[in-house]
């Protein structure tokens, strides 16, 4: 067999190849037209879905948060402003070696040591979001310190915000209050009162006085940014912005003057203060001592520091002005006097003999007036004015505490005056019903007596003795104690309405001014208990001291004081209510000092350094702040 | 006579070894590419001009295989390969690895890859092995020729580099294929390859590699991990629509939430800006450069020529295929760039080097014919 000589059919081989390559090329058209059909399908059938999806990658709508109101003292100083604060911010994806960077700045700007480590566990808790703060509140030479340098470090920048700042630090703490950061807790109840989207950017919410209370007002209304973002969500550019509506200027009748008179005044002494507009109802001056700086809790305060304050045995946490419970003592007496004119078992003129004791008829024990000799015949003024226990005695046992406690309670007596703030205690006005749900016991006539002379169980806060004395100061309005005095930019306040309720009527007007004139005899009778105290006064005033014997504060303290601080925390209670001028009252104070001794030698002179501020001039008023001044400089050196 | 009435009307362009409408072609995906680009890198002149200059030693690669006549390829067909296979070797064992994969040889002036060497060279030696004998191919040639593609499909696929594995396999079968490897193989090879897909799953495939998969087959399970960047690339495409964004208004790509946008993903961003029209425009360009390309082969002298000529063409449909229906999400990732439009040189030059070869194939049969003339 000849071998197959290897002539090629090169026609047909081309052929085939041409066979083979059209099958090439017509599988690729079809390939092509598969891609196609499927990139019709992405692009022009799915192109909503893609659009809205591409578009919810990169616009991004951020809450923008409105400014804080500011707050000011009726005479427009201002009590709580915004200042701004530096944080250093780190954008994660955008920093290389984390752990460097952050040494490196820790280093540069010399920040506490245990920053690096509280950011890293917030930088894992916070993963997702695009920016997470490496240290808050920078002083200004670290931003200056870090803005020299800043391009080395990239990923990292500054941002300024707006921060609650009390310029005044302790001195307003209790009427003002402050912000502190939102919790778990306001985050709830923002839900609640369906608020929550308006603090979508805010990082403080109002906690304590003022700053709580009317919330509201001062928040203002979140606006809204639709921004760019790229992948890292950093912001490229803003495409919308729906500005926020800052919170409104709130105006309070706070005089800072009063306040700072009334903190030198309490000075080194636990106790408060209460100066009323004796017409509007308006609080002058709210005072408790001790305070703190209300600063302290802006920023998020250190549980040290904390529990320094709540642990504190002098209780700085505490309003005393509202949420004080003090034994009135001898400082409704004036308060009995009209309840015993009005219902007649009284008179003006009716008298008294106090040999220095009273006895209920049948029962062995004497209840003791201050003075062991007695005072004598005793009529109602003399019984203000010399602050006489055995004239009360008789009188509440002759009214009962049925009568005492219904009227007691139309002054405002174991009742919320009222005030806006949310720190405050109704403290206790006592009675039958009260006794046997608590004790169940009936009442005894023996606690009536001590009733008499504001002992037992009642309690009053400084506030209600205040608002009680401005009904007896005015004859009966009874207003409202309120620290707002208006809302609003400093030249277009809109001022409040005062609150009045229905007056206090009494069987005879002529009572009120009975009363009165035994008031201003405690100050101008030559044995009034605080005649000392308002000697040479360029005005008149009415008043009345108390001295309460401190026993129950023991029951309320568990833990055991030294033997030095024993003696001083049993010592009394000194109470003042006055007014001024006694005519035509303006102001009313109230006052209550804790285990510092008599009311006469102790409330009374603060009450006159309260009123002779009042009446001064203003040369005279700069002058006696600068004194204050001077002299806590001197205390502080 | 057709080629004739070409030679007359741009006879320096023969004369050069350059196809004119082959070469306008790239030239057109090549502008484009510099736009996207430009686009796509953040408006970075120096990343475009880098690439132009990439762009212009392709080019200059071209022109110089251009010059060679196509049967020296035949000469070096054998040696070229058994070097290759044996540098794919050698990357097994003293290979540099980068990013994960060991693909370099320091020959200690300079780093190569060969499995790039091989894009090349498997097509020129299958070429030559079915050339051998008149096709169409037997059955024994066809096994024979599988084996020589498996080798350094193998080798490279181990490395990993599945997407030049892909590429490197699939220029050997067309080369089978073209040379008229009978029906019955193809279909019952298909089907044989269908049913190894379990033993590729569980044998050669790493990790990375099978998690690619999963992520193709259901990229929303996971869209901040694996699925990421195939979600951002449909989405890409898709808000597209149907006339685009607009050039350098594409905000998936401009705001950086496409990965790789610049290189495997630059489709996206063209899609993106251009809409379903630039693309039907950019697959049309395509279509144009792979019908030319296997129109030129067809043409081709010997079945060496033709063979070689078609294989090139059709592995260059091979990279569009394989990265579009990657982008847009029909194909799972394997790392394989847009030819001529992803930013980067090294395939880009054995691309071109593919091209000049075939223009070699076109022009130098012509010359012969007009010398004989």
């Amino acid at each position: 067999m000849k071998k197959r000589v290897p002539i090629r059919n090169h026609q047909a081989e081309s052929a085939l190849f041409g066979r083979r390559a059209i099958v090439s090329l017509t599988i690729v058209g079809v390939v092509f037209l598969g891609l196609l059909a499927n990139l019709y399908k992405l692009q022009v059938t799915s192109f909503q879905e893609f659009q809205t999806r591409s578009n919810s990658n990169r616009i991004v709508v951020l809450p923008v948060a409105p400014n804080r109101g500011l707050i000011y003292d009726r005479n427009g100083e201002i009590l709580a402003d915004n200042t701004p604060v530096y944080s250093l911010e780190v954008s994660p994806a955008e920093v290389g070696d984390m752990r460097t960077v952050v040494e490196k700045l820790v280093a540069l700007l010399e920040l506490p040591a245990d920053t690096a480590e509280s950011f890293y566990s917030r930088l894992n808790q916070t993963r997702r979001f695009p920016q997470v703060t490496l240290f808050d509140n920078l002083n200004e030479s670290q931003v200056a310190r870090f803005a020299s340098v800043q391009h080395q470090f990239p990923g990292i920048n500054i941002e300024g915000r707006l921060q609650r700042f009390y310029p005044h630090r302790d001195l307003l703490t209790h009427a003002v209050g402050y912000v502190g950061r939102i919790n778990q807790q306001d985050v709830l109840q923002l839900r609640e009162q369906e608020l929550y989207a308006q603090y979508a950017a805010t990082r403080t919410i109002g906690k304590l006085g003022i700053e709580r209370y009317y919330e509201n007002i001062l928040h203002g209304e979140v606006g809204y940014q639709t921004v760019e973002v790229n992948n890292r969500g950093r912001v490229v550019r803003t495409l919308d912005f729906n500005p926020p509506t800052p919170g409104k200027d709130i105006h309070l009748e706070l005089d800072i003057g009063y306040q700072k008179v009334a903190r030198d005044q309490l000075r080194g002494r636990r106790g408060a203060i209460i100066v009323l507009d004796a017409n509007t109802g308006g609080i002058l001056a709210l005072y408790s001592n001790p305070g703190y700086d209300p600063n302290l809790f802006v920023g998020g305060i250190s549980s040290t520091e904390y529990r320094a304050l709540l642990n504190n045995t002098s209780n700085p946490l505490i309003n005393r002005a509202t949420q004080g419970r003090y034994p009135p003592a001898s400082t409704i007496k004036p308060h009995l006097g009209v309840l015993g004119l009005h219902l007649g078992v009284i008179t003006a003129e009716s008298r008294v003999w106090d040999p220095g004791w009273y006895q209920l008829e049948g029962v062995e024990r004497r209840f003791r007036d201050w003075r062991a000799q007695g005072h004598g015949w005793v009529d109602i003024t003399k019984a203000i004015a010399e602050s006489c226990n055995t004239y009360y005695y008789d009188l509440s046992f002759q009214l009962g505490i049925d009568n005492i406690s219904s009227f007691m309670g139309e002054m405002g007596f174991g009742k919320r005056t009222g005030i806006d703030i949310s720190e405050e205690s109704t403290a206790l006005m006592p009675d039958r019903g009260w006794k046997r749900a608590r004790y169940n016991e009936p009442w005894y006539h023996g606690e009536t007596l001590s009733i008499g002379i504001g002992q037992s169980f009642w309690t009053v806060t400084p506030l209600q003795l205040a608002t009680s004395t401005s009904i007896i100061a005015t004859e009966g309005r009874r207003l409202q104690p309120r620290l707002l005095r208006g809302v609003g930019e400093q030249n277009a306040i809109e001022y409040t309405d005062i609150i009045e309720n229905p007056p206090l009527v009494l069987s005879d007007s002529a009572h009120w001014q009975t009363i009165k004139n035994a008031m201003q005899a405690t100050i101008t009778d030559p044995r009034g208990t605080a005649r000392l105290a308002f000697l040479n006064a360029p005005y008149t005033a009415a008043g009345k001291t108390g001295t309460a014997q401190v026993v129950a504060l023991s029951d309320e303290t568990d833990e055991r004081p030294d033997v030095e601080d024993v003696a001083e925390r049993f010592r009394d209670n000194a109470t003042y209510i006055g007014y001024a001028p006694a005519e035509y009252p303006e102001i009313v104070v109230s006052i209550a000092l804790e285990n510092v001794g008599g009311g006469g030698r102790n409330a009374a002179p603060v009450s006159r350094a309260l009123m002779d501020y009042y009446f001064a001039s203003e040369t005279e008023k700069a002058a006696i702040l600068q004194a204050i001044e001077d002299e806590e400089a001197n205390a502080n050196n | 006579m057709q080629t004739t009435e070409e030679r007359q009307r741009h006879p320096w362009l023969a004369k050069l070894h350059i196809d004119g409408p082959l070469f306008l072609g790239l030239i057109a995906l090549c502008c484009v590419s510099l736009f996207v680009i430009y686009s796509a890198g953040g408006q970075d002149l120096g990343l475009v001009q880098r690439q132009v200059i990439r762009m212009g030693i392709s080019f200059g690669v071209l022109f110089i295989v251009a010059q060679i006549a196509p049967d020296t390829f035949r000469t070096y067909a054998v040696p070229v390969y058994i070097v290759g296979v044996l540098m794919l070797v050698a990357v097994m064992f003293f290979g540099v690895s980068g990013k994960g994969a060991q693909r370099w040889l320091d020959i200690g002036v300079t780093r190569i890859q060969p499995s790039e060497i091989m894009k090349l060279a498997v097509p020129i030696m299958l070429a030559w092995y079915c050339a051998r004998n008149p096709v169409p191919i037997r059955f024994l040639h066809v096994l024979g020729g599988l084996l020589l593609v498996l080798a350094p499909t193998l080798l490279i696929a181990r490395q990993p580099d599945l997407g030049t594995s892909v590429l490197v396999a699939s220029s050997g079968i067309f080369a089978l294929f073209l040379a008229g490897m009978s029906w019955r193989l193809v279909f019952t090879g298909a089907i044989t390859l269908g049913a190894s897909l379990p033993v590729f799953w569980f044998f050669l495939l790493r990790e990375y590699q099978r998690q690619r998969v999963l992520t193709f087959l259901n990229p929303e399970s996971d869209p901040l991990g694996a699925g990421y960047h195939i979600i951002q690339s449909k989405i890409a495409i898709g808000s597209g629509g149907f006339d685009g964004k607009g050039w350098l208004q594409g905000t998936q790509s401009q705001l950086e939430f496409l990965p790789e946008r610049h290189t495997d993903f630059i489709f996206s961003v063209f899609s993106e800006e251009f809409g379903f029209v630039g693309v039907v425009a950019l697959l049309a360009l395509y279509g144009f450069v792979i019908f030319r390309g296997m129109l030129l082969s067809i043409r081709a002298q010997s079945n060496f020529q033709r063979i070689l000529g078609g294989s090139v063409t059709l592995t260059f449909f091979i990279y569009v295929l394989v990265n579009i229906g990657m982008v847009s999400g029909v194909l799972p990732v394997v790392g394989v760039p847009l030819p001529l439009i992803s930013y980067g040189g090294t395939s880009m030059v054995t691309m071109m080097a593919g091209f000049g070869i075939i223009m070699g194939i076109a022009t130098h049969r012509r010359l012969a014919i007009s010398q004989s003339t």
